[in-house]
């Protein structure tokens, strides 16, 4: 076993006996703990197991590492730290919150993330507290009308069971497989049609996810018809099936395309790194002699080309990565134009 | 699967600058409205020489495995694909780190600041070479600077030259699926690239032939 490995793997287990602890306290030594609901603590276990692994792996490459560390490093840095602070939180709400960065590529598909991601916060916010049994409701002692909220074992307030708010919050999963569901098909009418789309997609990188989503917000809608309805038709089986479909959403989450969920917050740390970098020395090209970016972010490429293997020094001074991406090009054709100096060419 | 057969040969000499890959580029599926392809000028002031710059998708990218998000991926048929977009964290490090200078930072249609917060590249028009097609830019250039097709045509139409797809940077080789043309007899096994790194360029503007370097 290789020390990444042998890393990711204690911090993976680390990560993993947390929540467990977490879940036994939360729940008050499992006594808010609804026992049905096993499943989904196990898969859920073991999808923090999957994720924390391959994050701890990820950032020991050499090109995450750098910027995991210099991320941190130009964040704390003295004298930007407040500003960082203010940047920092308008790009949670601007580029994270609100899909900016989607917007300005497509609007349909600035959409179609929307809804995806909203629906899935929004149903994450709900079930996990409630499958760790950090949240439950209680009738309430005095009001036998109204519901108390519970959040870990503590009483918090109360509403009355028979209200807009108290159907607007049992109903959570629902208004959240809605966004799923019209996300999903969003997603699914760009697939079918995108010709771009389906030169390059993956069964399991961009079908899989799309199918897990829309099989558990329909297998949810279905629990929701069976006992509002229907008199509770077929509800256990339809509670399988569904736990079915979470289950293995979790399993999925640590190897496919839902793992940029976790992935993507690093754009944050690159944000920092590029703002911070703009401001100081400015790598010149050896060939034009133009500035092209910043001496640290050429100094850091250098340094994780060696660890990667990669040799581009041009001398004891110099090295390529110290000219431009418009000069590589030309280069591209001047070396060519010389092997052909002085011989006569095809017609 | 981009047919084995098919491959893509450059000969930068060809180049007349026209323009029409630039143009055709942007229709393709993959990247559709935005340009790939990269039309370099090598000393715009003395010389109208331009070079036509694809992504040569190399055997080791040295964009993929400086790539922090592990966004940039080699299909089994040799084909660097353009970042995926769930994964870019648009660092540039590929931008900086490519030694053919292809990957674009893309700042979107029009837009004056880095709105995309993406990575694009030349992906071979995947969506057309996969399915037996041409890449855009080599099914309209003009002059044949761009060539896509099999070796055996290529052999036939450009008698006094050979593909060689090695190139070196400094102490780095890079093997690439993309060729480009030298010549037959030629004794090159590899482009040396940064050798030019002092070249000047071969079409000088009239009055300027005489130009010596004091």
């Amino acid at each position: 076993m290789t020390r990444e490995r042998w890393n990711a793997g204690m911090l993976a287990l680390t990560a993993t006996l947390l929540l467990a602890f977490a879940i036994a306290a939360g729940s008050r030594d499992f006594h808010n703990f609804d026992a049905a609901l096993i499943g989904y603590t196990f898969s859920t276990l073991f999808a923090t197991f999957g994720v924390a692994y391959r994050y701890a792996m990820w950032l020991q490459r050499p090109p995450t590492a750098m910027y995991w560390r210099r991320g941190w490093t130009v964040f704390f840095r003295p004298g930007h730290l407040l500003a960082n602070c203010r940047v920092w939180l308008h790009r949670v709400l601007g580029e994270f919150a609100a899909n900016e960065f989607i917007f300005r590529r497509s609007k349909r598909r600035w959409l179609t993330h929307m809804l995806l991601m909203w629906g899935c916060i929004l149903a994450s916010a709900v079930t996990f507290p409630l499958v760790f049994g950090w949240i439950h409701f209680a009738t309430d002692a005095d009001r036998l009308d109204f519901y108390r909220v519970h959040v870990f074992g503590i009483p918090t307030f109360a509403f009355p069971t028979e209200s807009l708010f108290g159907f607007l919050l049992f109903h959570a999963l629902v208004w959240a497989s809605f966004l799923v569901i019209a996300g999903c098909l969003m997603a699914l009418r760009r697939r079918l049609r995108d010709a771009g789309a389906q030169a390059l997609q993956q069964f399991a990188e961009d079908w899989a996810p799309l199918i897990l989503l829309f099989a558990i917000s329909v297998t949810g809608l279905m629990l929701t018809a069976s006992y509002t309805w229907m008199k509770g038709y077929g509800y256990e089986f339809l509670a399988l099936l569904h736990a079915v479909t979470v289950i293995a959403t979790l399993i999925w989450l640590p190897f496919g395309k839902f793992f940029h969920i976790f992935q993507r917050p690093a754009q944050l740390g690159v944000n920092f790194y590029h703002e911070v970098g703009g401001k100081e020395t400015q790598q010149p090209c050896l060939r034009c002699d133009r500035p092209f970016a910043s001496q640290m972010h050429v100094k850091d490429l250098m340094t994780v080309e060696k660890q990667l293997g990669f040799h581009y020094e041009l001398d004891e001074q110099r090295h390529y990565q110290q000219v431009c991406p418009a000069c590589r090009r030309a280069l591209l054709g001047l070396s060519q134009g010389e092997a052909w100096k002085g011989i006569s060419r095809d017609v | 699967m981009v047919p084995e057969k098919m491959e893509f040969f450059i000969d930068a000499n060809r180049c007349i600058g026209c323009k029409a890959c630039f143009q055709a580029c942007s229709e393709c599926d993959t990247h559709k409205g935005v340009s790939m392809i990269h039309l370099e000028t090598i000393d715009r002031e003395r010389s109208v020489q331009t070079v036509p710059v694809v992504c040569m998708h190399c055997e080791d990218p040295t964009c993929a495995q400086v790539c922090p998000a592990d966004a940039i991926k080699r299909t089994p048929d040799g084909v660097v694909q353009t970042a995926r977009k769930s994964r870019c964290i648009a660092c540039s490090n590929c931008v900086l780190a490519c030694p053919f200078g292809v990957p674009k930072m893309e700042s979107g249609r029009g837009a004056s600041v880095s709105g995309f917060n993406l990575m694009m590249k030349c992906d071979m028009c995947y969506d057309r070479t996969s399915v037996g097609k041409k890449p855009m830019c080599a099914t309209v250039c003009p002059s044949g600077a761009l060539f896509y097709g099999t070796r055996e045509q290529m052999q036939k139409e450009r008698p006094r030259s050979r593909p060689i797809n090695e190139f070196r940077f400094g102490q780095q080789t890079v093997k690439t699926k993309v060729n480009v043309l030298v010549p037959r007899d030629s004794a090159l096994e590899q482009l040396k690239v940064t050798d030019a790194l002092g070249s000047q360029p071969d079409i000088l503007l009239l009055g300027m032939y005489q130009e010596e370097e004091p």
